[in-house]
């Protein structure tokens, strides 16, 4: 198979996203300056950390809803540890989030294979259940700048190249691209290089014979689900990192987005189709398109139009894409 | 012949086990907070804040008998209740007496659009789902997002607030001292348990639901079916909005959020099986008893909104396991 073939989903992606930019870039010349798609790249980290959790929950054969939830918990409470101990470091905190986010994704994980109950219920429902608590019992006040770890800040605003713009102002390209591109691709190896990877696309695509060839579709669906919970942890408290703020109701919606993405991207909600480079590119475009609306004159209430649209025609080109595989 | 008196029976032992849980909350809020929630204040305001939910979680089960969901009923709901209100805000003027002694033909009109904007989202659905075959969950999730956004950008943001008399007697009126809102959702579960358990598209649902291939296979019109699920779906959701706006008043693109999870609970807890194939009105009325009940409660003793929610999603989860418990292969 050629990598530009035009049946690789990526490859159709990666045209329509080529299209986009010129478009958009024709409609406002502004969309090529170096802050924008400095701008541009930093936005994918947060949403793009989340889809590669909902990626492989997806290939998987399931889907998850939960994750804005636990990386809200991750990071709040990550914080509010920090705060109360008077605990400083980055790794050390970063992991807690990572733990938490594993913690509450083996739950739901509990709950789909010991149970065997519908993935969207159970998430629906945990979702709800950590967010009411940490709402109700942690807390509701957001942690502003001024109380916010020093170096969980420091460590945000770190750059990989940093440019001085018109009247004094500095943007520069944010390193937290790195965290995203290194959990890319280690997703990658691990979907296409270690047998449990192997097996979460065997079990998407046929749970039955995946069981029967000898993977435990036990182990699968914690691997699947934790991994899902650790990522959404380190993407939340990343994400508190570089917006200077700690707020427990952030990242309501943000399931809508991400799922869009992981969809866009080519992976099927049925399991057993998906790559994290068409996940990538998804994440890239649904960012891309919904920060570009300013740019191209068009009033940001109609994001959620534009994000709903673009659900449902990748939704539908890969219902007929789905179908016309099954025809042959 | 056994299998479908068995099936009965089963539902039936769901049933009771949800009026002995009803039956339970009810003693143990008294016995908690024994001055408070026996007053007929607190029983009658749930009579006018429970219906709305109760219409949405009706619409969830339905959608969850074809093995289907329907996540964009918060959306319907809001966005007829906005169109109606803009049609009244240009019929009657935003304010003043022109908007609020509308005579009851405006007003039938404003509950027209509402519900034709219910039944034509429901289609749109409906079709996406049976023509284009997008799976009922990223077809729902998307066009969700599209009623909300049309919603956000007929607005700009605000809340359109000011509606006639006439639409705010749906919502806060009594009849006969019952609540009017009660009302619709009474009149609205018996017909949609008499076209579920009486009639032969009813039967074809719970058949869709239960085994997809085989009701192709015995020549059930699957397409047309599921078609005429998601528009009644769609239609009671507009209800739904009708009635919110009514006790409100206001209409808004973002309001109710967390009846979603709330309906998909009641549903849940009702008996209906997400997978497809088993579901009852009477289930869902149950349920949302309930859990009104418990949520009142809590709120009497001063509970948190926040933990109300948590303790709905853990109940969520709970019903699930005692389920799954129920069911084991034995």
């Amino acid at each position: 198979m050629s990598f530009l073939s035009l049946r690789r989903s990526e490859t159709v992606i990666a045209l329509v996203l080529i299209a986009a930019m010129v478009l958009i870039g024709l409609i406002n010349p502004a969309f090529w300056s170096l802050s924008n798609l400095f701008s541009l790249a930093r936005s994918n980290v947060i949403v793009g950390l989340m889809a590669l959790g909902v990626l492989v929950v997806m290939i998987s054969g399931g889907i998850d809803v939960s994750f804005p939830a636990f990386a809200v918990a991750a990071m709040y409470l990550t914080i509010q540890a920090m705060l109360a101990w008077d605990w400083h470091g980055v790794i050390g905190p970063f992991a807690l989030a990572s733990a938490i986010g594993l913690a509450l994704g083996l739950v739901n994980a509990f709950f789909v294979s010991g149970l065997r109950m519908i993935p969207l219920i159970v998430t629906l429902g945990t979702a709800a259940a950590v967010r009411g608590a940490l709402l109700g019992l942690v807390g509701t006040s957001q942690i502003n700048i001024d109380r916010m770890p020093k170096e969980l800040i420091a460590f945000g605003n770190t750059t990989l190249i940093d440019l001085a713009g018109p009247g004094g102002t500095h943007f520069g390209l944010s390193a937290m691209i790195v965290a995203y591109l290194l959990a890319a691709v280690l997703v990658h190896l691990f979907l296409t290089r270690t047998l449990l990877g192997r097996g979460v696309f065997a079990l998407g695509s046929a749970a039955e014979a995946a069981r029967r060839v000898g993977f435990n579709p036990t182990t699968i669906v914690f691997a699947v689900y934790g991994l899902a919970g650790a990522l959404a942890g380190f993407a939340g408290l990343l994400h508190g990192s570089m917006i200077w703020l700690a707020n427990p109701r952030d990242f309501v919606g943000v399931e809508l987005d991400v799922i869009a993405a992981v969809v866009l991207g080519g992976a099927s909600i049925f399991g057993g189709r998906g790559s994290v480079l068409g996940t990538m590119l998804g994440v890239f475009m649904l960012v891309m398109v919904s920060n570009s609306l300013i740019l191209m004159h068009i009033a940001t209430t109609w994001q959620r139009i534009v994000v709903g649209g673009i659900i449902i025609t990748a939704t539908t080109v890969t219902a007929l894409r789905d179908r016309r595989q099954i025809a042959q | 012949m056994l299998k479908p008196i068995r099936r009965a029976l089963a539902i039936d032992a769901n049933l009771l086990q949800l009026v002995l849980l009803v039956l339970l909350i009810f003693a143990l809020m008294t016995a908690l907070v024994p001055d408070k929630f026996l007053r007929p204040y607190n029983l009658i305001s749930i009579t006018y804040i429970a219906p709305e939910l109760g219409l949405l979680a009706i619409a969830m089960m339905v959608a969850m008998l074809t093995g289907g969901i329907d996540l964009s009923v918060i959306g319907i709901a809001n966005l007829g209740g906005i169109l109606a209100g803009l049609f009244f805000h240009a019929y009657g003027g935003t304010r003043g007496s022109g908007l609020a002694a509308m005579g009851a033909l405006p007003v039938g009109a404003g509950i027209a659009i509402a519900v034709a904007t219910g039944l034509v989202a429901g289609a749109a659905n409906g079709l996406l789902i049976s023509r284009l075959r997008i799976t009922p969950i990223l077809a729902t999730l998307g066009s969700g997002q599209v009623f909300t956004g049309i919603a956000l950008v007929l607005t700009g943001g605000p809340a359109i607030v000011g509606f006639p008399d006439g639409w705010t007697m749906i919502g806060n009126g009594a009849i006969a001292g019952v609540a009017v809102p009660l009302l619709v959702l009474l009149a609205l579960a018996g017909a949609v348990a008499l076209l579920l358990g009486r009639t032969a598209f009813g039967i074809s649902l719970v058949l869709i639901g239960t085994n997809p291939k085989a009701a192709v296979f015995a020549g059930l019109r699957t397409r047309r079916a599921l078609l005429l699920t998601y528009v009644l779906t769609g239609g009671l959701a507009s209800v739904a909005g009708i009635l919110l706006s009514g006790r409100t008043n206001a209409a808004k693109s973002d309001y109710g959020i967390s009846y979603l999870l709330q309906a998909v609970l009641i549903a849940v807890l009702g008996g209906t099986d997400p997978a497809g194939g088993r579901g009852s009105v009477a289930g869902v009325i149950v349920a949302l008893l309930a859990l009104m009940l418990l949520a009142s409660g809590m709120q009497l003793m001063r509970f948190s909104n926040f933990l109300v929610d948590a303790v709905w999603g853990v109940f969520l989860l709970a019903s699930i396991a005692l389920n799954a418990w129920r069911t084991r292969p034995r």
